[in-house]
């Protein structure tokens, strides 16, 4: 039997499964209050409708993601797609685009009289069929979403051991198969996690379903604050979430399985090769394409035509240098912040595999499919009552983020962390380097493509954030995301333009400076 | 052996964190450290009465104080945290305005009505709140109803007209907003449209009404029209508008850009989203319509401001709310947001309609928070 677990990792993955818990810890004590009332409205037949409603969401927005971002992995990482590195910034990019602009932008472009309409109205298109509800939601949850997917692939694409598909060839399997019956089963976790997250944001989003009129479970407990300021109803909506995201969390535990990803012999790592497309680049190229097209060249060109037709009649548009600094200050913190408190929940889950470790980590998920109001009502709700002076400061709120996304990062770092060898560890203690040694010289170089794809989607996440923000922030600490909502909210297109371009222009920034160390992370291993 | 340790330990210290939670008074602990929450469970429960004593005091004190002392000391430095509803898009530059002309230095958090209407209950005595500036009367009604609201003196109340203030004087209107049909004026004239909003039940309109169901401004209407005209003919109004099957939109801009761009004939909005969108994009195919009986279609809901009654600021948060119903503040909003004012000496927005020309039913606005028969009659119907 192997001893237990270092301190070092089960002290600071006790504290994170704990704040992690205030969310649920909050609802159940709002829904103590709750009377009779909530029980009908929960056992009306329409709430069982939206729930299957948003479920069906759910499961469509996922299957749609995975087929969209396997492929754009593959290509953008392992093949010689031309432009291939600027391809691997424009895919991801989607992400940086909030639910709540890239739902108005769907409507401007693609509505029954959108832009798209006026496109064809000279060929006597008079209107597009209808967007909203369905379709609609899918649409944009899919689009602005994927990139979840992307990210946490393309790590493990990064990591994926070259020698494996060698070794496929050279047992007779052909270039397709070994695809698919190597590759693809190595990328399986990346692809979990990366789907996990995908399914349980479609079930917290608000801005999407509620732009595109799709009545989805969070719309619900939304209108519930909206309409009556009802906390408690509101809280017993909650947690049916709560509820959903534990059988999704048990289904997905049980899918993934208790496999080997890492090398078990010896060999070198190196980059995999790089696969030639020949003529099959043409089909390749037309779908990066379409896809950069619809998640990211139709918002930006929506946007700057809202920003054209604003300077034309108001000719100036203040720049919002301050805000661009906040959110940058702000995702910048959390991304590391939520990155280190990561890595000894995935350590502890992936090295020291049991119940313990196990409940911990999925305990970490159980807020991640709350509407972001909820989770930043809890931490109101908390904070004040138990962190007093630190309530509405930076820290708080950075804290926040945490708890909002250490989801993502616990994913990303988890698929790369199972490629790295506990052999290397075990080696790297047998000749005298002590627990936070290994960790530091072999554990966190290793799944260095994870810790930053980890960071990167916290970052881009955190750039976005709303109902925490607004909440939580210092007085005064405006950041892009809020100067956007407050202008859409107003239906100031036009100023909503600029924070909105800056918001794209800094993430992008970002995501070439990660994807540039993913590389160099990569080569290091050589 | 050092899992069920730790399992023990985090068991433990999460019962201690939702004690402490549950406890009526706090004391203040790190944040993101569980482990001192424990120990400090023990301090609160002496320090409980004094606290409470300590929140009380100054309410007793002030309410002395305010008739006397307030105008013979009239600049004294204080500062106002305001909890705003409205967006700073729309009211920053008048609120930052206040702090030049007050000298009382205004911070503000900007956020969501009904969020922070929610922040503040789940704030409770803590919070750093001293005033609401919320965007309808509803969300002032709740904070009223659950007690956290002060009265404001006279002087303050008596500015503005009755019908737009808390019966109880814990809150005023600030700005008005009046509930409009905006139509397609290639489509429509407005002889087309009908004298009352009843009218739109016709089965003529079919197909080309547009609404925002889940919007706070629709439930408010329909919420006056339960108050004025009972639950029977609301809910046959609701009835006849729901089998014209009318599109769904999720607020009145998206509604007055439908109707402008030909989506739909007529929407149910309020007056000012027409202007600001008009601000924005030049003339465009959509126009206001005022139903002319004087009934529930002519309701008109405000943006108003209550104080907080835990405030420790709460002649500044009075001298705020004054100041946002002076002259100068009263013309911003009817220039900049296109609303009506509160002061009868502030003229309305040329291109508005003028108040006196409405018949504005009579209503006492605070009653609009009673959404809950509101969301059950909109559920019931299967509209929400």
């Amino acid at each position: 039997m192997r001893s237990g677990p270092p301190a070092l990792f089960w002290a600071p993955a006790l504290v994170v499964a704990m704040a992690m818990l205030l969310p649920p810890a909050y609802l159940v004590i709002r829904t103590i209050g709750a009377g009779e009332e909530a029980v009908n409205l929960l056992w009306q037949e329409r709430t069982g409708q939206v729930l299957l409603r948003t479920i069906l969401l759910a499961l469509s927005v996922t299957a749609t993601t995975v087929t969209i971002a396997v492929p754009l992995a593959w290509l953008t990482v392992r093949t010689d797609l031309p432009l291939r590195r600027l391809w691997s910034v424009l895919t991801v990019l989607p992400l940086v685009i909030p639910s709540y602009v890239g739902g108005f932008v769907l409507v401007a472009a693609l509505g029954p009289r959108g832009m798209l309409q006026q496109v064809f109205a000279p060929l006597g298109v008079e209107r597009l069929p209808d967007i909203y509800g369905f379709p609609g939601a899918w649409l944009a949850l899919s689009l602005f979403s994927y990139p979840y997917i992307l990210l946490s692939v393309r790590a493990a694409i990064w990591g994926l051991d070259p020698a494996l598909e060698e070794a496929s060839r050279s047992l007779g399997w052909g270039p397709r198969a070994t695809f698919f019956k190597v590759t693809l089963r190595h990328l399986q976790p990346a692809v979990g996690a990366g789907a996990l997250l995908v399914a349980l944001y479609t079930l917290s989003d608000f801005g999407a379903v509620s732009l595109l009129q799709f009545d989805s479970f969070t719309r619900q407990i939304y209108v519930q604050y909206q309409g009556s300021f009802d906390r408690t109803l509101a809280a017993v909506f909650s947690l049916v979430l709560v509820a959903l995201t534990v059988t999704v969390l048990v289904t997905e535990a049980k899918v993934r399985g208790a496999h080997k990803y890492y090398r078990s012999g010896v060999g070198a790592a190196r980059a995999g090769a790089m696969i030639k497309l020949g003529r099959w680049r043409w089909p390749a190229l037309a779908f990066c394409g379409a896809v950069v097209f619809f998640a990211l060249l139709v918002p930006l060109s929506v946007l700057v035509f809202w920003l054209v037709q604003g300077l034309v009649v108001t000719k100036t548009m203040p720049v919002v240098w301050n805000a661009a600094l906040h959110s940058i200050l702000a995702a910048a913190l959390a991304a590391s912040i939520t990155v280190v408190m990561a890595l000894p929940v995935t350590v502890l889950a992936v090295r020291y595999p049991g119940w313990f470790s196990t409940v911990l980590e999925r305990l970490s998920y159980t807020g991640f499919a709350l509407p972001g109001i909820v989770i930043a009502l809890s931490l109101v709700f908390f904070g004040i009552r138990v962190a007093y002076p630190f309530y509405q400061t930076l820290a708080m709120l950075i804290f926040a983020y945490m708890v909002l996304f250490l989801p993502q990062a616990l994913g990303a770092t988890r698929s790369s962390l199972l490629q790295v060898s506990p052999r290397l560890e075990e080696a790297g203690r047998g000749l005298g380097y002590s627990v936070p040694g290994v960790l530091a010289r072999i554990t966190i170089p290793l799944a260095r493509p994870g810790l930053l794809a980890g960071a990167a989607l916290v970052f881009l996440t955190v750039m976005k954030e709303l109902p925490a923000t607004l909440l939580l922030s210092p007085i005064g600490f405006d950041t892009l995301a809020t100067e956007v909502w407050s202008a859409t909210n107003e239906g100031l297109f036009a100023q909503a333009a600029v924070p909105a371009l800056l918001l794209i222009a800094a993430s992008s920034a970002a995501v070439a400076l990660l994807l540039s160390q993913e590389k160099k992370g990569n080569l290091s291993k050589l | 052996m050092r899992h069920r340790v730790s399992v023990l330990i985090s068991i433990l210290l999460m019962v201690g964190l939702l004690v402490a939670a549950c406890a009526p008074t706090q004391a203040p602990a790190p944040a993101g450290q569980p482990t001192p929450v424990v120990v400090e469970k023990i301090v609160e429960k002496i320090v409980e009465k004094p606290v409470e004593k300590i929140v009380e005091k100054p309410v007793v004190v002030e309410k002395i104080v305010e008739k006397e002392v307030v105008r013979e000391v009239p600049k004294a430095p204080a500062t106002v945290t305001v909890y705003s509803g409205r967006s700073k898009s729309l009211v920053g530059p008048i609120l930052e305005q206040a702090s030049k002309d007050t000298g009382i230095e205004v911070r503000v958090r900007y956020g969501d009505t009904a969020q922070l209407a929610a922040a503040i209950l789940e704030e409770g005595k803590r919070t750093p709140a001293d005033v609401f500036f919320a965007q309808d009367a509803g969300a002032l009604g709740a904070i009223s109803k659950a007690g956290m609201f002060t009265r404001l003196p006279d002087r303050i109340s008596n500015l503005v007209d009755a019908k737009f203030r808390s019966p109880k004087g814990e809150w005023v209107g600030v700005s008005g907003r009046a509930r409009v049909v905006v139509y397609n004026t290639q489509a429509l004239k407005p002889s087309d449209l009908p004298e009352s909003v009843y009218g739109f039940t016709d089965p003529k309109w079919k197909g080309k009404i547009g609404w925002a169901p889940t919007n706070a401004s629709l439930q408010a209407f329909v919420t006056a029209m339960r108050k004025l005209d009972g639950e029977v003919k609301a809910r046959q109004w609701l009835d006849g508008i729901k089998a014209n099957s009318p599109k769904k939109y999720n607020n009145n801009t998206s509604i007055v850009q439908a109707v402008a761009a030909g989506e739909i004939h007529v929407g149910f909005v309020n007056h000012y989203y027409l202007f600001a969108e008009m601000k924005q994009k030049g003339d465009i195919a959509a126009r206001n319509y005022y139903p002319k009986k004087g009934d529930v279609g002519a309701l008109m809901n405000v943006a108003g401001a209550g104080v907080i009654n835990v405030s420790q600021n709460k002649e500044a948060a009075e001298r705020f709310i004054e100041y946002l119903l002076s002259t100068s503040a009263q013309q911003y909003f009817t220039k900049e947001t296109f609303e009506y004012p509160m002061l009868k000496s502030v003229p309305t927005h040329p291109d508005i309609l003028s108040l006196s020309q409405i018949e504005v039913p009579n209503i006492d606005l605070s009653n609009l928070d009673d959404l809950d028969g509101t969301l059950k009659l909109l559920r019931d119907l299967g509209i929400l």
